[in-house]
């Protein structure tokens, strides 16, 4: 490998700086001691105790959490049985369709989600609310699922599952037994990423919830165009800690599975 | 057969020749089975009996429709016409599950999830089979290929030679009555090939299970089958044992495939049983032949009876069963089967010297000869005329 080159670091501390600056900023304010969100008064973990004590945005946390959970179950079920059908039915008849019909969302301008599911909840006469929000999350998180389990399936080997065949166990055994386990970290590492995605979003959710159903990122938002405050701040900087985790964990796992893989093809 | 008192040399088994018996029942038949993707055809009209206990090999170039054969019989691909019987059952309709056989893949198909001592149990835990008795077999398994050390390893962290072993044990721990591998050494080298061969020919007398190989290898193939099938586009050419297929090809395809051949267009004189191919055909069943390019005379020892004059035949001789010597040395250089030429390579290979000598009519014949001693006064050299020549009983006529 070579060594880094002054442009290099110069590049990377730079890239790294345009990125991470504002978040690093948010994550420091969170612990100011003044109430300006702008001026320094020193340490203290002040804010995060506010936070706790407020109880508005702890309801809005709560829904979040509520939300992304039903809606990382969802888009896993849901995608993976979409990355199995993508995988293992061969070219059947409007493949290429479905294959871009499951991606689309990906690249679709948010807002335009939002607006197309707000209109259909409101046309089928729909309360919105918790799970406008849940199922609206579910439609664009389903996608990145499928993506990640539809690469891990890509590389697995038939043999294996024909393998169990032969050996006496029945398909739906094969499937629990071989095909789930192998691809359990793919599965694993796209429920952690449609969990972040619901948790963050804020364009959709405006779009779909209703009274009574009001989200984390929703409660900041509104919060900081009537003036930010230090408890926004931290309730932020948890966010930021928790989306972080999540995404860390996701990549080790699909790291691990994709180690044993090469381990296994040598 | 005029050489029905002679025993051909090969058979790995002596005693052991069902097929040769015409009460013997087979155990797996093959009945008219063909199988096509799409337009493609891989198997067409096949027929083939498999006999209880027999170590079988299937042998032909990819593509020749052997793997599919085998995938048939394991059933994951269904034929499109004919039957395949095991004992009395027709095959047909019944799921891979359900079949009485196992198949040892050539990739191995470990779980690669599971320990090895889980792999081996797997197929026992179908059958619903008490927790005591899978835990003895597995023993028993880990026992019979030497892993009972590497119980509780993950298939990631064997050696290949080690993962081949557990393969092996996962497959022949249900005890099947019928053992499919799937080109078992492609994956190990050299060294640890053969003595696997033989690990398997002892492991397979040991247990009575009857094992059907299927490879591309055919020192693999002699090495370890009673019989084998050269297979050639979807079609069996030949069914017999590793000694007749060596000695008695019925084809070139089958001559060329199995070992190295030299084959000489020839036209038939005379001969035969009664003919007078002059000499001394005591047994009357000495062919002679005329080359179709130059005038050399053959003279052939075959049970062929069916030739007549004028069929036009390709004369095939084995490098080994050739002898080559000095052109000067040579006292009757133009007489039968002797052929004249120039030193055109030559390979040592140590126990084998292989001389590709070019002979005067252009084509080039290859030619061994064993190194029985250590020194050789006088070697042959590059570029030094010679003679070739072979007995009578040392070719075979090709018809096809």
């Amino acid at each position: 490998m070579r060594g880094l080159s002054f442009f290099n670091v110069a590049a990377l501390t730079l890239g790294l700086a345009f990125l991470y600056i504002p978040i690093l900023l948010l994550v420091i304010y969170s612990f100011n001691e003044s109430r300006l969100v702008t001026v320094w008064g020193g340490f203290s973990t002040r804010w995060y105790g506010e936070l706790f004590r407020n109880e508005p945005l702890m309801r809005a946390a709560w829904v979040t959490i509520r939300v992304a959970f039903v809606t990382a179950i969802f888009a896993t079920i849901l995608g993976t049985l979409a990355a199995l059908a993508l995988t293992r039915h061969g070219r059947f008849r409007g493949r290429a369709l479905f294959t871009g019909l499951i991606y689309a969302p990906m690249v679709m301008p948010e807002v335009i989600t939002g607006l197309s599911l707000l209109l259909l909840f409101v046309a089928i006469n729909l309360d919105r609310g918790f799970w406008t929000i849940a199922v609206a999350h579910t439609t664009f998180a389903m996608c990145f699922v499928t993506v990640i389990v539809q690469s891990r399936l890509m590389a697995f080997d038939r043999t294996l599952e024909e393998a169990a065949l032969d050996l006496g166990a029945p398909p739906w055994k094969v499937f629990f037994t071989i095909t789930l386990p192998i691809v359990a970290p793919a599965i694993l590492a796209g429920f952690l990423l449609a969990f972040t995605l619901s948790m963050d979003d804020l364009v959709i959710a405006s779009f779909t919830s209703g009274p009574g159903a009001t989200t984390l990122p929703m409660r900041i938002y509104s919060q900081v165009r009537l003036g930010g405050t230090p408890e926004i701040n931290a309730a932020s900087a948890i966010l930021i800690g928790l989306v972080a985790t999540a995404v860390v964990i996701a990549t080790i796992v699909m790291r691990r599975s994709a180690r044993m893989r090469a381990a296994q093809a040598d | 057969m005029k050489r029905g008192g002679v025993r051909a040399v090969g058979a790995v088994r002596q005693d052991f020749a069902p097929w040769a018996d015409p009460g013997a029942v087979p155990f797996i038949r093959f009945e008219n089975v063909s199988k096509r993707f799409g337009d493609q055809v891989a198997v067409a009209d096949l027929s083939l009996d498999i006999y209880q206990g027999e170590f079988f090999c299937l042998l032909g170039p990819s593509g020749c429709g052997k793997s599919t054969l085998m995938r048939m019989l394991a059933g994951f691909e269904a034929p499109t016409g004919g039957r395949i019987l095991l004992g009395d059952a027709d095959l047909a309709g019944v799921a891979p599950n359900r079949r009485p056989v196992n198949m040892m893949f050539q990739s191995y198909a470990l779980f690669p999830h599971m320990s090895v001592e889980k792999n081996i149990a797997y197929g026992l835990r179908q059958e619903g089979m008490a927790r005591d008795a899978i835990a003895a077999r597995v023993a028993d398994m880990l026992k019979l290929v030497q892993m009972e050390r590497f119980a509780g390893r993950a298939p990631d962290q064997l050696s290949g030679g080690q993962r081949q072993r557990v393969a092996l044990a996962r497959a022949l721990a249900k005890r099947p009555r019928v053992l499919l591998l799937d080109e078992p050494l492609a994956a190990l080298d050299k060294k640890l090939r053969e003595e696997t061969q033989f690990e398997l020919m002892d492991i397979q007398i040991e247990l009575g299970t009857t094992f059907i190989v299927v490879t591309h290898d055919q020192e693999e193939a002699m090495t370890m089958a009673d019989r084998i099938a050269v297979m050639d586009a979807g079609r069996v050419v030949q069914v017999a044992t590793p000694g007749v297929i060596y000695e008695q090809p019925a084809s070139r395809f089958v001559a060329d495939f199995v070992g190295e051949i030299n084959l000489f267009e020839a036209r038939v004189e005379g001969g035969g049983a009664g003919g007078d191919a002059g000499g001394a055909a005591g047994d009357g069943a000495l062919w002679s032949l005329r080359a179709s390019e130059g005038e050399t005379a053959f003279r052939v020892d075959d049970p062929d009876e069916a030739l007549a004059p004028g069929d036009a035949v390709a004369v095939a001789v084995r490098p080994e069963k050739m002898r080559v010597f000095r052109e000067a040395e040579a006292a009757d250089a133009g007489a039968v089967n002797t052929l004249a030429g120039e030193i055109w390579d030559i390979g040592y290979l140590g126990d084998w010297t292989v001389y590709r000598i070019k002979l005067d009519n252009g084509r080039i014949i290859r030619v061994t000869r064993a190194n029985a001693t250590r020194f050789t006064e006088n070697p042959l050299a590059l570029e030094e005329r010679v003679c070739v020549d072979f007995a009578p009983d040392a070719a075979v006529i090709l018809r096809d």
